[in-house]
């Protein structure tokens, strides 16, 4: 057992854990955060993406120990204020979900490809970049609609700030 | 996954000592295969070294043409590299298409050489850049690291610290990736610099990567796509699974070389 301490959506967390324990697991059951989701057990569907240290990660497939020390941040801890995270927003107006498994993780991974690209998207980024996410709905179309336009919601709203 | 025992590692020595005190020891980098591999329990380390907070082993430095990478640096990171794409765009190319983003952010360079998947993609670029795997004991050229299917020339601990090379004057990778992993089904680095023209082949090998005479010699004769059509590729050493056959893969070989010259 390892006692692990890390920073989870701004707050200082510490719980006991196995050292297998996942990182998605630790989050789940440790902290009660179940928005972040267990969709395969091979390391491939992507509901479990979370940002560790400012980037998309597996939480499938970190150890809860490896990510001691760290900040994550979960779909949980996007939203400020109780109001939608740009992406989470356009998701809701171009339904960008269907059954809604995959979504915390799509979303994870959408706020991430905006982070590095910015408002400059175009489709084939954004159908490259979503690789490790898998929509058993497959409802992609949407989906890729919901990043581009919230990419360009937050490009405008990034100028009009500036 | 079986129990198994964490320990950070803080320096390479700090590695190399944990690794020496307790038996079935693994390093563990980003973990993109080796805890994948432990969740479907087809490998049980009773102890894993957590490499990936070395601060020796992470960083790309670039002088002039001589390329440094450190061991834990992320296949993210060599992909986003100005100054590496400055040089040797091909690599940072390799790197960007390796797995998908969320792997490329965890993943190293000093895990996917180490591991020495039959398909992987480094390994390529490796042996057709005459790079040096730096361990912290001594330095390997590419020819002599890689040894086989996830074989290398590495002893029991020996860790990977760096991989160096001097960037070619032209260079190109090509993959046909697997459509489910991502993983190459054949793919071609070529490089064409002091030492003459590399080709080498990854993902199609019985045996691992290799180099290709053939295609080495047509394309020293004359660089370009179409030196490629001439080239027999033998079929009878390469690999033959679900996804493909030993004779599609040879006839991949030279498709994939053909655009990786074209793309350097």
């Amino acid at each position: 057992m390892a006692k692990v301490k890390m920073t989870v959506n701004g707050r200082q967390v510490g719980s006991e854990c196995d050292d297998r324990t996942l990182l998605v697991h630790f989050i789940r059951e440790n902290l009660g955060l179940t928005g972040t989701h267990v969709g395969c057990d091979t390391t491939q569907c992507g509901a479990c993406v979370v940002h560790m240290d400012g980037r998309s990660v597996k939480s499938c497939s970190i150890l809860a120990v490896q990510a001691a020390g760290s900040e994550i941040v979960t779909i949980e801890g996007l939203s400020s204020g109780g109001e939608l995270h740009p992406v989470q927003a356009a998701f809701k107006a171009n339904h960008g979900l269907q059954c809604g498994f995959c979504t915390p993780g799509m979303v994870m991974t959408s706020v991430d490809i905006i982070r590095r690209h910015g408002a400059q998207l175009d489709e084939a980024t954004v159908r490259a970049e979503l690789e490790g996410n898998i929509c058993r709905c497959t409802g992609y179309h949407n989906i890729v609609k919901s990043v581009l336009a919230a990419a360009a919601e937050m490009g405008s709203a990034k100028e009009a700030a500036e | 996954m079986y129990a198994t025992n964490y320990h950070r590692a803080s320096s390479v020595q700090d590695a190399l000592a944990l690794k020496s005190s307790t038996d079935e020891t693994k390093y563990l980098s980003g973990g993109m295969t080796l805890i994948a591999t432990m969740k479907q329990r087809l490998a049980a380390p009773s102890d894993l070294v957590d490499l990936r907070h070395v601060a020796d082993m992470k960083g790309i430095t670039v002088s002039g043409r001589s390329v440094h990478l450190g061991a834990g640096t992320t296949h993210y990171d060599v992909s986003a590299s100005a100054a590496l794409k400055s040089v040797c765009p091909a690599i940072c190319h390799l790197a960007s298409h390796i797995g998908d983003p969320h792997v490329r952010h965890m993943g190293t360079i000093g895990g996917s050489v180490a591991n020495n998947d039959p398909a992987a993609d480094y390994p390529a670029a490796l042996l057709a850049l005459d790079a040096v795997i730096v361990t912290d004991r001594r330095q390997i050229s590419a020819a002599e690291f890689f040894t086989g299917l996830f074989e290398t020339a590495l002893e029991e601990d020996e860790i990977v610290t760096a991989v160096t090379f001097e960037a070619p004057e032209k260079a190109g990778y090509s993959k046909f990736a697997n459509p489910a992993s991502r993983y190459a089904m054949t793919g071609v680095f070529v490089a064409k610099g002091a030492g003459g023209v590399r080709v080498a082949v990854t993902g199609a090998g019985a045996d691992g990567v290799f180099r290709h005479a053939g295609l080495e010699q047509a394309l020293s004769a004359n660089w370009s796509p179409e030196a490629v059509a001439g080239v027999t590729v033998d079929s009878s050493n390469l690999m033959a699974d679900i996804h493909a056959s030993a004779e599609y893969r040879a006839n991949l070989v030279k498709v994939m070389a053909k655009r990786a010259v074209a793309a350097a």
